[in-house]
């Protein structure tokens, strides 16, 4: 249970949050028509016949939309309802050419569902289960442009008719950080199945927030909904901001009305839309140019046997198998182009080792994590720009697994591979960074250092166990760093006795 | 030679096929019996002569050039102006697409080119379907090329396919299409005196008609008989990827199949049709048609159709409901009229827009229809009329047990005078009571001329048959028009 609470006047107050979040459906064609969905293209160049509501043009669903509308559900334990109905939601608006959007108001095509998102990163025990009521497929309206003329507003479609899944949240998280768990959990997923980028950035993700407030353990409070919040930031800031707002209007005696409300990013803060009583009644019924969609289960095996491995199975894999940290298995399976850059990694490191990828995850982890991860936020880059490749990556890990180079000798290939996008060993033949596991060698440089320092090799041998470390810093320091450090510690013991 | 315009779709179409005269020849005759007419019958809205002699021209070509010529090669047809056309202007009779000329051409019509047919025009019709008289056309109503002995008073060609019905039986045009959403192409048959089909529920595309109420319109064909009807609908017919409640069946070969030998055939009488105080007439020929098909051979069986009384109410529910949202498209921002005041706002614009582009019968219906969807009335209309539209099909599946077809007058009277119905909707919507369970139904559906009243005018029968079961309603339609010998036509006054 959160223990998020708002300190008011009166008391400490809880807040109540549900989502309705809009997904872009990833696919190349419009949900009724051929038309193409492409981000960022020429106004109305994206428009077919359908889409502008021409007299007598008919919708056609696309089922690639549907499919991935159900591989989503499946992703989430839902109940995928094989008997689903497109209905009408009747209104006027300038961007919407049909004068209703189709959706799914009575039957929709994914029923009960539920995510369990970590609240905190470090603590696995840390877990909710957020529920989630519904999914349904629905068009998305036009786009107006009100700034290309002095007295009319311009109207562009390329994003009339497009496939949008509508994602409702059960009215389960108490605080900010739960809701903003919930929508970044939610797009992993979405990512993971590939049924939405989740750009929120590009609009092809945003979030209805509806949030009320009551004193803990009493019923829930009056609503208000905050549309099109585009960030999991600003969707916390609206949860944040709406729960203080609407506890100052009950505190000072007023009431909260259930109404439509708008976020400012500028000022964070939001504000009323359009209240319950101008709610448009929006004469939803079934949609006449349509049949019911209806799906057998050789369909939904189909989609099921699509899935890939969803974020919390294979967080638990890396754990259990690969036996991660549980820290580094949600960091890397929190993207799934991570995963897949870590997978690829993980591949070719135990390739070129021969070894199993259990007995060499956890190197390639710590190296993805700590090494590169660092290496590319010094160069502002992400994982997907960086200039080394994950075969790359897992030759250089096998090199030092195999003993090749030292550690210490693998940071500075990193360093020339991020500079030169050189193959790592051909930088460590360049720069003569093999190391030696030449044991006449190693034992001649002890001996050397051993001479020079007889002082404290009678400290040591007096009981000053930590200059150990001191002689094999000399060492390496007389081998110019090429010494195998496993070895180099060997003879030192021998020669100390 | 004989007039080529007292030929119908089959004649046409075998003397072009022999060379007795050029697909031109008919063309031309027809061109000018139009152009002859429109001036007195305002059957269309558009007139194409050029399309038609282009179509001709393309026929007589292939003719020549020895390639197989398509089912309706060098038959020159009236097009309802609902059918999305090519670059011709395309009105649905509404001010408010009165200036709309459309990118793009319906499946029906294409299918109809592609068999060789030509366009004479756009065939003037009720304000986006909605009507039985050709009253709510917004560019003047037909006028029906009949009249009552001894009268020269206007009657009304039937709704809304009234241009078509006008245009077949004043030999203007030897066939043309139409839609029938509740009765709009049977009734106005009857009335003229001519056949026409509405086909199943989704035997011809939708695509590229205009929509008035999405669950019920069917295009189908208007002819002078029975043989003329089945050709051109199998001319119409086909599944169309593009229109979700497509049929995906294979087009079945009516025209050569046509058999009206009905022995061991079962023909249902309603009896709920026969309602206290029916047209003695409209009784009289009903019962004659009961004794043709007697005659061909068919066994009656009286059945109950037991919700017939609530299709009428549930029908003026459901049709306007999905009217008033499929007209919402017409908003004045993409294109149509726009009617944008000084000043003027988004929603000044709708208003203004649609309060000048629509007639009074459309608005009427779109504000019925927004009424019964609205919250709070939606389960007590829509849901309770789609509950009866169950209900009704379940009459007619059930009939079906046990009879093949259902004979049944097409209209309560035959064609009324222009002006006589206008002030009184209700009355007006009665017309539609025999032809509306039908459409409820999604079932084929014809009227074949079958008589006279007491004033000369024409008298029609329908023919009801099992989904999918064209052939048994055209069949029993072919059996009445065999034994009916009807040959009376309008005496040409225009």
């Amino acid at each position: 249970m959160s223990d998020y609470r708002i300190q008011g006047a009166t008391g400490e107050w809880e807040v109540v949050i549900g989502l309705e979040v809009h997904a872009q459906i990833s696919t190349q064609a419009k949900l009724f028509s051929g038309a193409a969905t492409a981000f960022g293209a020429e106004p109305n160049t994206q428009v077919s016949l359908v889409d502008a509501a021409m007299p007598g043009m008919l919708p056609v669903p696309n089922m690639e939309c549907i499919r991935q509308a159900v591989r989503t559900g499946l992703a989430i334990n839902a109940q995928i309802n094989k008997w689903s109905r497109f209905d009408r939601k009747n209104y006027f608006y300038a961007d919407l050419p049909q004068g209703y959007q189709i959706s799914q108001l009575y039957h929709p095509i994914v029923g009960e569902g539920a995510i369990e998102v970590q609240l905190d990163d470090k603590n696995p025990e840390s877990t909710k289960t957020i529920g989630i009521e519904r999914i349904h497929v629905e068009q998305d309206a036009g786009k107006l442009m009100h700034d290309q003329h002095p007295t009319m507003s311009y109207v562009d479609l390329n994003r009339s008719g497009v496939a949008l899944m509508e994602i409702v949240s059960r009215p389960d998280m108490r605080s900010p950080a739960e809701a903003g768990a919930y929508l970044s959990k939610l797009r992993t997923i979405l990512r993971y199945v590939g049924s939405c980028d989740g750009n929120m950035d590009q609009g092809s993700m945003r979030a209805d927030v509806n949030v009320s407030v009551r004193k803990p353990g009493e019923p829930f409070g009056t609503r208000t909904e905050t549309k099109n919040v585009n960030s999991v930031r600003f969707v916390m800031a609206v949860v944040e901001q709406e729960a203080k707002r609407q506890v100052a209007v009950l505190e000072d005696g007023g009431k909260i009305v259930q109404e439509t409300r708008l976020y400012d990013p500028d000022r964070n803060e939001t504000r009323s839309m359009r209240s319950k009583e101008d709610a448009h009644d929006y004469r939803y019924f079934p949609d006449p140019d349509l049949l019911p969609v209806e799906l057998d289960d050789a369909f939904l095996e189909e989609c099921r046997a699509s899935l890939p491995e969803l974020p919390d199975a294979k967080r638990h894999r890396y754990e259990s198998v690969l036996g991660l940290s549980a820290y580094n298995a949600g960091v890397l399976t929190a993207e799934v182009e991570t995963s897949r850059w870590f997978e690829a990694l993980l591949a070719e490191s135990a390739a070129k080792q021969g070894k199993p990828e259990s007995e060499v995850a956890k190197q390639a982890a710590n190296w993805l994590t700590s090494e590169l991860f660092g290496a590319l936020n010094k160069l502002g880059k992400g994982l997907a720009e960086s200039p080394v490749s994950p075969e790359a990556g897992g030759e250089l890990l096998a090199l030092v697994g195999k003993g090749t180079i030292s550690g210490s000798a693998a940071k500075q290939v990193l360093e020339k591979m991020l500079e030169t996008g050189d193959a790592p060993g051909v930088i460590v033949e360049r720069e003569g960074l093999t190391q030696t596991s030449d044991t006449g060698a190693i034992e001649a440089a002890v001996d050397a250092v051993l001479a020079a320092n007889a002082d404290k090799v009678e400290q040591y041998k007096g009981g000053k166990e930590a200059l150990f470390g001191f002689f094999v810093g000399q060492t390496m320091k007389a081998m110019q760093g090429k010494g195998n450090p496993g070895l180099v510690n060997e003879v030192l013991k021998a020669k100390l006795g | 030679m004989t007039d080529l315009t007292d030929l119908g779709v089959a004649a046409i179409r075998e003397g072009v096929a022999k060379g007795e005269f050029t697909a031109v020849e008919v063309a031309g005759a027809f061109n000018a019996a139009v152009a002859a007419a429109q001036p007195a019958l305002n059957a269309f809205i558009t007139l194409t002569p050029e399309k038609a002699l282009e179509a001709a021209a393309a026929v007589d070509a292939d003719r020549a050039g020895g390639k197989a010529l398509g089912k309706m090669a060098g038959v020159p047809i009236g097009m309802k102006d609902l059918f999305a056309t090519t670059g011709t202007t395309t009105t649905a009779a509404s001010n408010i697409l009165g200036n709309f000329v459309p990118p793009y051409e319906s499946t029906v019509s294409q299918k109809l080119w592609d068999a060789g047919a030509g366009m004479l025009g756009k065939l003037n019709l009720d304000q986006f379907a909605m009507g039985s008289s050709n009253e709510t056309s917004a560019f003047g109503n037909v006028i029906s090329p009949w009249r009552r002995e001894g009268s020269d008073a206007q009657l009304a060609p039937g709704g809304s396919s009234g241009g078509s019905s006008a245009a077949v039986s004043a030999r203007i045009a030897p066939a043309a299409t139409g839609t029938d959403t509740g009765g709009s192409i049977r009734q106005p048959a009857a009335f003229t005196g001519i056949s026409g089909i509405k086909p199943t529920y989704g035997r011809c595309s939708r695509w590229g008609i205009v929509a008035f109420a999405s669950s019920l319109d069917q295009a189908g064909p208007m002819a002078r008989d029975v043989r003329d009807c089945a050709i051109m609908l199998e001319a119409m017919a086909g599944f169309d990827p593009k229109d979700s409640t497509s049929l995906d069946m294979p087009v079945p070969e009516w025209e050569a199949n046509l058999n009206a030998d009905l022995r061991g055939k079962k023909v249902g009488i309603p009896r709920e049709y026969r309602m206290d105080g029916m047209d003695a007439d409209v009784a009289r020929v009903w019962d004659e048609g009961i004794a043709w098909l007697k005659d061909a051979g068919a066994e009656i069986v009286d059945i109950n159709l037991a919700h017939t009384k609530y299709a009428l109410p549930a029908y003026y529910i459901i049709a306007p409901a999905e009217a008033s949202s499929n007209l919402a498209r017409y908003d004045g921002v993409r294109y149509g009229l726009r009617d944008l005041p000084q000043g003027a706002g988004l929603q000044d614009m709708y208003a203004a827009t649609r309060a000048a582009g629509f007639g009074a019968e459309v608005k009427r219906r779109i504000m019925i229809g927004t009424y019964v969807l609205s919250a709070g009335f939606y389960d007590a209309y829509y849901t309770q009329a789609q509950k009866v539209r169950t209900l009704i099909s379940r009459d007619f599946m059930d009939a079906f047990q046990t009879v093949d077809v259902i004979l049944a007058p097409t209209a309560p009277t035959a064609a009324f005078g222009l002006g006589e119905m206008v002030s009184d909707p209700l009355a007006m919507y009665l017309n539609d009571v025999f032809a509306v369970p039908a459409s409820l139904a999604g079932l084929p559906a014809m009227s074949v001329p079958a008589g006279l009243d007491r004033q000369g005018l024409p008298l029609g029968l329908q023919l009801i048959g099992r989904p999918f079961d064209e052939q048994g309603v055209l069949d029993a339609g072919l059996a009445i028009e065999s034994r009916a010998g009807f040959t009376a036509r309008p005496a040409k006054w225009w």
